[in-house]
């Protein structure tokens, strides 16, 4: 099982807007710990779903040379649950980007219906841990992001 | 237009309520930003951001809270700070008062130098209060 909770990129504007969606299917293990009588998306994995798309926003503003992980979960709010065969839908904005780290608000949408709101704070580890030695290679983006993002870059839609 | 005192207060409490999840009540100008607050560093930048945004302002790196000095051995030597370290702080924040600080210049001791009302008296030189 890969660790990767978006599907698609929709719409990608570099460093200000990002929406990307999420299939939810039966098929996923989880589901059926979560629970096996009535199986619902966990919040956990779609504020997970947020962080990659905006943390993938941000990442590629400063052109993937940080590494971007999730520091802050300021606000997440559902108001509906998200069931097995529902498409989740999230859009990232860009609110702050520092040398050191990184805003975004979002917005969750259940089958396009929105049901709530989702802001992140990243930091860019390598200017932050002053001190502490990551590996050279950016072990935060790895292929599988970037080819999710690549036919936005590619196509000039920048 | 320039800000009141109290203007500024009212509004950095708004930013600390928001960025660190506390009461109102419990944001007093001698309340401290790690210890009575529960900030961490990330919640420092936080801060930092929707100060900027709150008061129209632009807040360099460093200004506002130490930064470049614990990692420098010129600055901190056996967890202490050194003469030149502390000139150095002093200099770079002249919003905050070391006068209790200087007696034990101990760096774990230095998150109680940041109160609420540190991040007022910064405001106001920035706003002209």
């Amino acid at each position: 099982m890969r660790w990767i909770w978006i599907d698609r990129f929709l719409e990608f504007v570099p460093g200000k807007l990002a929406v990307a969606v999420k299939n939810v299917s039966l098929a996923e293990e989880h589901l059926h710990d979560h629970w096996e009588a009535y199986p619902v998306m966990p919040m956990s994995l779609m504020i997970e779903g947020m962080a990659q798309t905006a943390g993938i926003l941000v990442g590629q503003a400063r052109g993937f040379r940080e590494k971007v992980i999730l520091a802050k979960v300021v606000k997440a709010q559902l108001d509906d649950l998200v069931l097995p065969g529902d498409q989740i839908t999230y859009r990232a904005e860009v609110e702050n980007i520092a040398p050191e780290a990184a805003g975004t608000s979002g917005t969750v949408l259940r089958n396009g219906k929105c049901i709530g709101h989702i802001d992140l704070m990243f930091s860019h580890i390598d200017q932050n841990l002053g001190g502490m030695e990551f590996p050279e290679e950016n072990f935060v983006f790895t292929g599988q992001f970037e080819r999710l993002v690549r036919p936005f870059l590619e196509k000039g839609n920048a | 237009m320039p800000m009141t005192g109290d203007e500024v207060f009212e509004k950095v409490r708004e930013t600390l309520v928001d960025a660190l999840g506390v009461d109102e009540e419990e944001v007093t100008p001698d309340a401290t930003l790690t210890g009575d607050l529960g900030a961490e560093s990330i919640d420092f930048l936080d801060i930092v951001f929707r100060l900027e945004k709150a008061f129209n302002i632009k807040i360099p790196r460093g200004e506002l809270f130490p930064d470049g000095i614990f990692n420098n051995p010129e600055f901190v030597k056996d967890g202490k700070l050194t003469a030149s370290g502390l000139a150095q702080l002093k200099t770079s924040m002249p919003h905050v008062d070391f006068a209790e600080f200087e007696q034990d210049p101990d760096i774990n001791k230095m998150a109680s130098l940041f109160k609420v009302q540190t991040i007022v008296s910064y405001v106001k030189t920035k706003v002209g209060g």
